[in-house]
């Protein structure tokens, strides 16, 4: 005797990428295949400095989950994360750090800025504080807050997703990127 | 034979090959940090010989932003000071101006500040706890112990608004009475915290291979401590029984009956425990505060100071005296007069004190805080010497070292 | 120990040394010369009826109309045992910033007057390291020192107009 369904009655059809099916198969573009593939399973890298860091751990606890997403796996090692998670005030002192992580990741990369300081500096216009962490790295989603409500958080990773289900696999060879990797100064 | 036992200390260059030591940064980016700051730890295989720090990775120049800002504005500034137990924060700033105005609050307001003071307390100790099991290896306790937390948050959410950085009460009371939801959920929280904590220290308190890892790790004496100005959980654990609650009380804790549990060695162990038996009489704090709330007028949330407490809206809108009061308020031209003042309340790290100079002038003067992290994060290095590596991170964790008041 | 008994006892080992004795919110306040600052420390700890034994505090506080004393250091002292607290406040001038330092008294004030030097660029003499610890290496200022502005000034996009500094 099974027990009735009581919550997620919902019928939620996966997502499937626009393409040609027929019996058995289903023909699609490469680069929406690969990026469905990594939009579900980002490895987000935790960079928490202070109170919206708080918030995100709150975030990656059992109440708001971000394990249901794909971003079960936090890696603290740059080599092996795919998204830069930013939470948290950023010093001039921690500039350098902060583009020495970047520079150490992988392509494909993305930034997150969580919080209103990591995206602008915050409440802190004073001398030490770096008014928004895009004048050192770029940055793909800003989640504005003080600190951002756990569900916030979600959101910006549910626009990262979005960011990473279009994008093409030959993004950074297109002049656009190169542009953009230049003008800060990255290789 | 005699010349082979006649042994000489070589220096060694730096770069030689027969350097015996390695240099390790732990941080400033690190997991085990929990918070931005770097160590530099020199060991020799496992063992911890030297330790240096670097700090100021998260300096946010609280006390230059606070010389412009009026007094009301500071406050938001004082949350992001110890972030994981923020209303302390805001009620220590709250007493301090309090104290220089020379304003007293109703017994009403000064018992509900004192349950906000022991929610805190609570969080933050639930935080660094289970952030030590962590860093042992237990990761589960710290899934449970965060449920706690989300019911806190709650807590203060449906009474100010935010979850963390909570800006909670103004000079003079609270901006808004509790809400029949919040008397709510803190029932709920009273109920259901003391199962969830038995649980947590039915898993770590008396578990052998816990209590093997973390007795003896991290140790300081009592005398150390001292000389280092540790306050708090950190000095209660080498056994001096120092809690500005009962030493200098403020808002009324005095009525309150409460234990200060100390501990022997001052190691891992200690500082787990003491912090243990500090949420169980947060606990029971909480609980007499209650009780004691029972035979109070339930109308009462704020003192009777217009000059410094924003009157009711109804009011700003039909008399003259409450509009220029508001407009004074808002504006930042209140009458402070001048004067120099330190107030300590016991923060969730230790004694957090503010010193507050005041020129009469819409902001302070100086406002600095005298932060326990700061302080008792010195001697670090002597707490590790000669330990082992593993034992330096748990010693870390088990200081409870935030980073924003590190850095202030 | 009364306030009265702390200021006949110093006033006795200092003389004019010691001035401006006054309670504030509870705590008993006075200031030495900068020159002395050790030996006052020094006293405050070992004499068995004061034993001020714990640091709580050291700070400087910048006032600039002050001629030839403009940084005021100020240490919290506190009694456990007697649960008293003091404030010593020495002050020196912006130009020749020297005191010497409590390390040897209290390992806390190690960090505590890198900060202040930090800040202030208050000089303390015989400190194992005195080096930033909070603000960048290669600041070149003293940042809390009154005339320095809470923005950076260097910084070239908030209008002056719209946000007046």
């Amino acid at each position: 005797m099974s027990r009735p369904v009581q919550y997620n009655t919902n019928n939620k059809p996966a997502v499937i990428p626009e393409g040609y099916s027929g019996e058995g198969f289903m023909a699609t573009k490469m680069d929406q295949l690969v990026g469905l593939g990594r939009s579900h399973s980002l490895w987000p890298l935790p960079f928490a400095t202070s109170c919206c860091g708080i918030e995100f751990m709150g975030t990656m606890g059992s109440n708001y989950d971000l394990g249901r997403f794909g971003a079960e796996r936090m890696g603290f090692t740059p080599r092996q994360c795919d998204v830069l998670l930013v939470a948290g005030t950023i010093s001039k002192k921690l500039a350098p750090v902060l583009r020495q992580v970047y520079l150490q990741m992988a392509e494909p990369r993305w930034v997150i800025a969580i919080g209103a300081c990591a995206s602008s500096g915050g409440i802190f216009d004073s001398y030490s504080v770096l008014q928004g962490i895009d004048q050192v790295i770029p940055v793909d989603v800003y989640v504005p807050g003080c600190p951002p409500r756990p569900e916030g958080i979600i959101e910006g990773i549910l626009r990262v997703q979005d960011l990473v289900k279009a994008e093409s696999t030959r993004r950074r060879n297109h002049p656009r990127y190169k542009e953009l990797m230049e003008s800060y100064g990255i290789e | 034979m005699s010349d082979q036992n006649n042994t000489q200390h070589i220096q060694l260059a730096e770069e030689s090959i027969q350097k015996q030591t390695t240099t390790l940064n732990l941080g400033p980016t690190h997991p085990a940090t929990h918070g931005i700051f770097e160590n530099v730890l020199e060991i020799d295989g496992e063992k911890v010989l030297s330790a240096t720090q670097r700090l100021g990775y998260i300096h946010r120049a609280f006390e230059k932003i606070a010389e412009r800002r009026p007094y009301g504005q500071i406050q938001p500034l004082t949350d992001r000071l110890n972030y994981c137990s923020a209303p302390i924060n805001n009620i220590g700033w709250q007493l301090t101006v309090e104290k220089l105005l020379g304003l007293t609050m109703p017994k009403r307001v000064d018992y509900l500040r004192v349950i906000l003071m022991e929610l805190a307390r609570i969080a933050d100790h639930l935080v660094c706890n289970s952030v030590v099991a962590v860093d042992t290896g237990a990761l589960t306790p710290f899934t449970y112990v965060f449920q706690m937390r989300e019911r806190i948050y709650e807590i203060y959410e449906s009474i100010c608004g935010a979850r963390l950085t909570t800006n909670i009460g103004r000079i003079g009371g609270f901006e808004r009475n509790f809400t029949d939801e919040s008397w709510k959920k803190l029932d709920e929280f009273m109920v259901v915290f003391p199962k969830t904590l038995k649980e947590f220290e039915s898993l770590l308190n008396r578990n052998r291979i816990f209590m093997d890892r973390c007795i003896g790790a991290g140790p300081i004496s009592a005398e150390r401590a001292l000389n280092y100005g540790f306050t708090g959980p950190n000095l209660r654990a080498t056994g001096v029984d120092y809690d500005v609650r009962v030493h200098s009380p403020y808002c009324s804790y005095e009525d309150f009956d409460f234990e200060i549990p100390v501990g022997t060695n001052g190691d891992v162990y200690d500082r787990f425990m003491v912090r243990n038996a500090e949420m169980w009489q947060s606990y029971s704090i909480i609980q007499q505060a209650l009780t004691k709330l029972k035979d109070l007028d339930p109308s009462v949330y704020h003192a009777d100071v217009p000059a410094y407490y924003l009157p009711e809206k109804k009011e700003v809108y039909t008399k003259m005296e409450a509009l220029i009061y508001h407009f004074k308020i808002v504006m930042g031209e209140i009458d402070i007069k001048a004067g120099e003042v330190y107030h300590p309340v016991e923060g969730a790290n230790g004694e957090l004190g503010f010193y507050l100079i005041s020129d009469g002038g819409r902001a302070p003067f100086r406002l600095h805080f005298r932060r326990p992290c700061f302080i008792y994060y010195q001697a670090y290095p002597e707490m590790i010497a000669n330990g082992l590596l593993s034992d330096a991170v748990i010693a870390l964790s088990s200081l409870n070292v935030i980073a924003g008041e590190l850095d202030a | 120990m009364t306030n009265e008994y702390i200021q006949q006892i110093l006033s006795d080992k200092f003389g004019a040394a010691v001035w401006g004795f006054e309670e504030t919110f509870g705590i008993f306040s006075f200031n030495i010369k900068p020159e002395i600052n050790t030996a006052v420390l020094q006293f405050l700890n070992d004499e068995a009826s004061l034993s001020f034994q714990f640091l709580t505090d050291l700070t400087a506080v910048h006032y600039p109309d002050r001629k030839d004393e403009e940084l005021c250091v100020v240490y919290h002292l506190h009694n456990l045992v007697a649960n008293k607290r003091i404030r010593v406040r020495a002050s020196v001038p912006v130009a020749q910033p020297d005191i010497a330092t409590m390390t040897n008294l209290f390992s806390s004030a190690n960090w505590m007057e890198r900060e202040t030097y930090d800040f202030f660029g208050v000089n303390f003499t015989g400190h194992p390291n005195l080096v930033r610890i909070l603000n960048a290496d290669e600041m070149n200022y003293f940042p809390m020192r009154k005339e320095y502005p809470m923005e950076d000034p260097t910084r070239t996009d908030k209008d002056d107009e719209m946000f007046g500094r």
